[in-house]
């Protein structure tokens, strides 16, 4: 089971409990009537979904009940870091994501999906 | 004209065998409160005792227990006459809501030797004594149904449901603990 670690309850509590809430750090303009129908789309609808390590918000939804961030490698589904709402983006180093990163060889029924995330660091 | 009569959804059930004993939870008083920093400490003196602020602990003096759901967020259970509605209320500092859900909840208690592999069949949880201790609680789920399990003793457990999930969670129990 995958255990995510509740930075308000500061403990590995099971998957289950948790809700993936997409994309953090996403700033909502504070002159919404003004901006440009481009510029809403931006903030609106485009996100990064990326194959990579991505920022998101999750909710420890039937637990504490908080949004909090974490960082997590879309591929390997291994999380770097979790930390709570309103912090800055944490800076990471090169070790923590050589950690998280899926194995350049694996299984041929993975081969794919690992071939294009190899791909797509370079 | 007749009286009206509260019926305790778990009334008149009752199950043992195979090392767990559930039994139904007499009625309770309980809170639902929110709290911002600045009311944690008064609201603390109009129970009698200061609300656990570690993350999964409780703190009970009497009949009273207050458990940590969230860092602004208790359940305090006592005893039905407690009176803790009108005793929360009366605080006058900071920002807090302190709502009765005394008929919204009801609570079965989980004991036995083998009470931890029945619920384990549904609650995620590691409920070792090492992650889970004595007096320790949290919010967690038992199959589709949220729960807040409150270990009382080694081998006992306390589990608040929602009155209407409170059949499943108690069939879901029953079903684990043949197989536990």
């Amino acid at each position: 089971m995958l255990l995510i670690h509740c930075p308000y309850c500061e403990k590995d509590l099971p998957e289950t409990e948790f809700h993936g809430e997409g994309e953090a750090h996403i700033e909502r303009p504070t002159n919404m009537a003004d901006i440009s129908d481009e510029a809403f789309e931006k903030f609106f609808f485009i996100r990064e979904n990326q194959k990579g390590v991505l920022f998101e918000r999750w909710r420890h939804l039937h637990g504490c009940g908080r949004f909090f961030n974490a960082v997590r490698h879309s591929v390997s589904d291994k999380f770097i870091k979790t930390y709570k709402a309103r912090q800055e983006k944490p800076k990471l180093t090169k070790k923590e994501i050589d950690a998280v990163l899926p194995p350049a060889k694996s299984t041929p029924a993975n081969e794919p999906i690992y071939a294009d995330a190899v791909k797509g660091k370079k | 004209m007749a009286n009206a009569q509260r019926i305790n959804p778990l009334d008149d059930r009752v199950y043992g065998g195979n090392g767990v004993t559930l039994t139904p939870v007499e009625a309770m008083e309980r809170i639902s409160l929110r709290a911002e920093d600045k009311a944690v400490a008064s609201l603390g003196k109009a129970i009698g005792f200061s609300l656990p602020k570690k993350a999964g602990t409780t703190v009970t003096k009497g009949s009273v227990t207050a458990l940590w759901i969230g860092p602004d967020e208790w359940l305090i259970l006592g005893v039905e006459g407690s009176d803790l509605e009108a005793k929360l209320n009366k605080v006058k500092t900071g920002l807090y809501s302190a709502v009765a859900v005394n008929h919204r909840n009801t609570a079965m208690t989980v004991s036995g030797a083998k009470a931890i592999n029945a619920l384990n069949s549904g609650c995620p949880r590691d409920l070792s004594l090492e992650a889970f201790p004595i007096d320790g609680c949290g919010r967690t789920i038992i199959g589709k149904a949220e729960v807040v399990l409150w270990r009382t003793a080694a081998d006992t457990f306390h589990v608040e449901v929602w009155r209407s999930f409170s059949d499943y969670v108690w069939k879901y129990l029953v079903d684990s603990a043949r197989s536990a």
